[in-house]
């Protein structure tokens, strides 16, 4: 049964994510944590952390633990394919006939009238994600901690590894 | 044998030094496929992208299907997306192991809220990435309303965002066939000679 549930899960939310990985983080969430109650949301936020923290695509990662999680070693390629195959063999089949509507303003509107689902999606996690903070760690902490991230990841590029190893050391030290 | 060595390097090197999610690999990959092995031309590469673009899922390893299949088929398309995902979901095994083990320590306590902000800046950051898309697709009138209606609908109303998601993409598909209709009923003859020149 769990096998189904996270074949399941993983196809719809990886059928429905345009835009790559990072679109399917909130529809994973969705079934993960509203739907099937696999994990918390802190637990979630966990995951995310180091699926940010570790290189790869984010979706495999998602789709590879929690699989491994919920039901071992099988479980984890069950996620995985229902992650990885559609799109796949879609793309292997299509791509033949990728001048027919490669073009095609359908296929065009279809994919950018997704566009505000997503955004939508990814800005309430990322409220949940501010929230949470500033539950268990406080204005201070959050607002310093957020800054610090628009300072390293947006200004100056540092590479995200390092600053999810930076704020592990600064929760690690001034939080615990 | 050495293609698929190829193929297992190429994509286990993409795979472990791709930060940022599938996309933000893509430069990796058309670095490996395009320029260093050859398996594929520059326009080709463009084509692939732009046909995975179009199809929902994972970035990264609709490029790894294509291209190990191009090279080796059916089983070059597995090596090559195993090598791309395998490394780095060990990784996410052991660490959250390690993470979940010692979840009751104070440190690893304080350790999740340090992270915590950062990861709601990059979720941030990658929201802000798809308003800016659908701000250039759909102009910034249509995207706002778009944007508020999908709120309301998911976040006030418990929608399932699956069900929005159809919803949208029917609409777009009918909307965009009206359209083409349309065009083509005022200047019909235009189109079919594009059509044959293609």
């Amino acid at each position: 049964m769990i096998y189904l549930h996270l074949f399941w899960s993983f196809l719809i939310a990886n059928l429905l994510g345009y835009g790559g990985g990072p679109a399917i983080i909130p529809l994973v969430q969705n079934e993960a944590v509203n739907h099937y109650h696999w994990m918390s949301l802190s637990e979630f936020s966990n995951l995310l952390a180091i699926a940010n923290a570790l290189p790869g695509p984010i979706a495999t990662k998602m789709g590879g633990f929690i699989g491994y999680q919920m039901g071992g070693i099988l479980g984890c390629l069950v996620a995985l394919a229902a992650t990885i195959l559609p799109s796949a063999i879609a793309v292997i089949i299509l791509f033949k006939f990728v001048n027919l509507f490669k073009d095609s303003p359908k296929v065009k509107l279809m994919t950018k009238s997704v566009q505000p689902i997503i955004f939508i999606l990814l800005a309430v996690m990322a409220y949940q994600f501010f929230f949470s903070g500033f539950q268990k760690s406080g204005a201070f902490n959050l607002i310093l901690l957020a800054f610090l991230s628009y300072l390293t990841l947006g200004k100056f590029k540092v590479h995200p590894s390092l600053v999810i190893i930076g704020s592990l050391v600064y929760g690690g030290v001034f939080l615990s | 044998m050495k293609p698929y060595v190829d193929l297992a390097i190429g994509f286990a090197r993409t795979g472990v030094t791709g930060y940022g999610g599938g996309p933000s690999t893509i430069p990796l990959i058309e670095y490996e496929a395009v320029q260093k092995y050859k398996w594929v031309t520059v326009e080709e590469f463009g084509e692939i992208l732009a046909l995975a673009n179009t199809l929902p899922g994972p970035i990264a390893t609709k490029m790894a299907a294509y291209v190990g299949f191009k090279v080796k088929g059916g089983l070059g398309a597995v090596v090559a997306i195993l090598s791309h995902i395998v490394p780095t979901i060990f990784g996410m095994i052991a660490l959250l192991g390690v993470l979940y083990k010692f979840r009751n320590s104070p440190i690893v306590g304080g350790m999740v809220q340090g992270v915590t902000p950062v990861i709601g800046y990059m979720l941030a950051e990658m929201a802000f990435r798809f308003f800016q898309n659908g701000r250039k697709g759909l102009g910034l009138s249509k995207m706002l309303i778009f944007s508020i209606i999908s709120l309301v609908f998911i976040q006030f109303l418990g929608v399932h965002p699956g069900i929005l998601i159809a919803v949208f993409l029917i609409s777009a598909f009918v909307i965009a066939s009206r359209k083409e209709k349309a065009a083509k009923d005022s200047s019909g003859k235009v189109i079919q000679m594009k059509e044959k020149s293609s």
